[in-house]
């Protein structure tokens, strides 16, 4: 039979030899390797304490945006739950009131919007699909929980917090400083 | 008057009794925490470092835990012996501590207090004696669990017992035949004379077959068939929980340190410090040093245990047998029949 590859090695059948059948040898050869490992340096990252930094494409929890001003930019076009594959999104539109301008910035807003992070696969093309730059994915990802329903993110969850009320809360979710 | 009891002696040896089995167990108690780290570093791991200053805490949390969890007795268990079985496997395991020479004597207040409990001069037939009762502990839990994974476990783990009990006891005999006294106290002695070195010297054979058979009897890996977790379902202690399940899992440290400690005696000259004339401290001093040199000699030894384990994956059921009765006891007597030759050729 041809060999498929140059890389096709014999098995070795030779019977062993008095000091291979004694074991004793080979057992010390081991030992002096698992020894060898006491020396060596540890990958080992102690997680809470010290964290790996993300790259800068990472993709991870939704952010619903604000502009500058401090309005909600979504205007509840329902690109981002089409775009989306994994049909994690769903979202209840509502027409803005007059005297409700300071709050959001065109004149339909997402009345409810939620996002199932169990079903979602962060894909990131909400983020693409998004005419108005209201969603993007930020560099956290989900905390584990006890209860499945605590995955369904809200509005009072996505939405950064305001730039004008709260800038210190607004700058660490941008992650600023 | 042959009645009157020596109460000053009785309390010195209550004293040192006490001192030598909160020794073992606080031992045992980091020899766990020590396995886990040794195990740590020779994968790359750092370890437990939670717990207190370099996780040093752990054992204690871990003894929390399995104090605090639910202690469950089967249904269908023998109750009796089912709780007897740890009980019996802990006893065994401490008692073999008490003719272990620990160091010379101390002198406090006028009297000269030897640190052995009983200096028997059968000493190391009392170490077999109660180092086979420890299968009862293992046999008993076993059994008694009424659980087939367990009974197999219990019936390798004596079978594996009694073998290499054999080899360990013939091993021995060449050693006894250079020392001519069965006396702990008296094999160190020797040792520590000038002019005569440590019996691994004499009997370097002799020590590769105890060790072995030291491993077989402390059920470590590579023979730890009868708790082989893959197989038997972590075997002969399957069903026990909470501080039962503690004792065995403790008595098998204790049962670790306790075998280092003969180990160092019968070959490593016990309390003796290599190239110290002891006679020219003060006698006290002597045995604090003696003390320590005993102890530094355990801990590389219970390293050693633990080094193996991490290296060595476990043997087959018929790889051991064949270990034990093909290879360890046709050694044992070729080595006992070389020892009585060279003696005789040298006509001690």
């Amino acid at each position: 039979m041809q060999a498929l590859t140059n890389r096709a090695q014999p098995v070795n059948r030779k019977p062993m030899t008095f000091l291979e059948r004694l074991y004793l040898i080979n057992i010390f050869k081991g030992m002096l390797i698992t020894f060898s490992h006491i020396f060596k340096k540890q990958p080992t990252i102690q997680y809470p304490d010290q964290k790996r930094p993300f790259s800068p494409v990472f993709r991870g929890l939704h952010v619903l945006n604000r502009d500058e001003e401090g309005r909600e930019r979504c205007t509840a076009c329902g690109l981002c739950a089409v775009a989306c594959p994994a049909e994690a999104i769903t979202m209840e539109a509502a027409e803005r009131l007059p005297g409700e301008e300071n709050l959001y910035r065109e004149e339909k807003y997402a009345a409810r919007y939620e996002i199932n992070m169990l079903r979602c696969i962060f894909c990131g093309l909400c983020e693409d699909a998004c005419p108005k730059d209201a969603i993007y994915l930020s560099e956290t990802f989900a905390p584990a929980n006890f209860n499945r329903t605590t995955f369904i993110y809200g509005k009072q969850n996505l939405l950064i917090p305001n730039p004008l009320t709260e800038p210190e809360a607004y700058a660490k979710a941008k992650g600023l400083n | 008057m042959l009645l009157s009891i020596d109460w000053i002696l009785f309390l010195e040896k209550l004293i040192l009794i006490a001192i030598v089995i909160f020794a073992s167990l606080g031992i045992a108690l980091y020899t766990t925490f020590a396995e886990r780290k040794v195990a740590a570093v020779l994968q790359d791991r750092p370890g437990p470092n939670r717990a207190g200053p370099f996780g040093l805490l752990q054992p204690f949390a871990d003894g929390l835990k399995l104090i605090m969890k639910e202690e469950i007795i089967p249904n269908t268990s023998n109750k009796v012996l089912f709780i007897l079985g740890p009980f019996l496997a802990m006893t065994a395991a401490l008692m073999t501590s008490a003719v272990i020479p620990w160091s010379s004597d101390v002198h406090l207040f006028g009297r000269v207090i030897p640190l052995q409990i009983a200096d028997v001069n059968i000493g190391i037939l009392y170490i077999f004696a109660v180092v086979s009762l420890g299968v009862y502990g293992i046999m008993i839990g076993g059994w008694a669990s009424n659980n087939k994974f367990s009974l197999m476990a219990a019936l390798r783990g004596a079978s594996q017992a009694i073998s290499y009990e054999l080899a360990m006891g013939l091993s021995l005999i060449a050693l006894l035949m250079t020392t001519g006294t069965l006396q702990l106290g008296e094999i160190v002695k020797q040792q520590i004379e000038p002019g005569h070195w440590w019996n691994i010297v004499y009997q370097p054979l002799g020590f590769l077959i105890f060790i072995i058979c030291a491993f077989a009897e402390c059920n470590r890996t590579p023979f730890d068939l009868p708790e082989a977790e893959n197989e038997l379902n972590f075997g002969y202690h399957q069903e026990y929980s909470s501080m039962k399940l503690g004792f065995y899992l403790f008595s098998e440290y204790v049962n670790m340190f306790i075998s280092s400690v003969v180990m160092a005696t019968l070959y490593f000259g016990g309390y003796d410090v290599p190239f110290l004339n002891e006679n020219l401290l003060s006698p006290n001093v002597a045995a604090i040093i003696g003390v320590i040199a005993l102890l530094v000699k355990v801990v590389i030894f219970i390293f050693i245990f633990m080094w193996v384990r991490w290296t060595i994956p476990r043997f087959r059921y018929d790889q051991l047998m064949n270990l034990g009765w093909k290879s360890l006891v046709p050694l044992a007597l070729a080595n006992m029949l070389i020892t009585g030759a060279v003696i005789l050729w040298l006509g001690k």
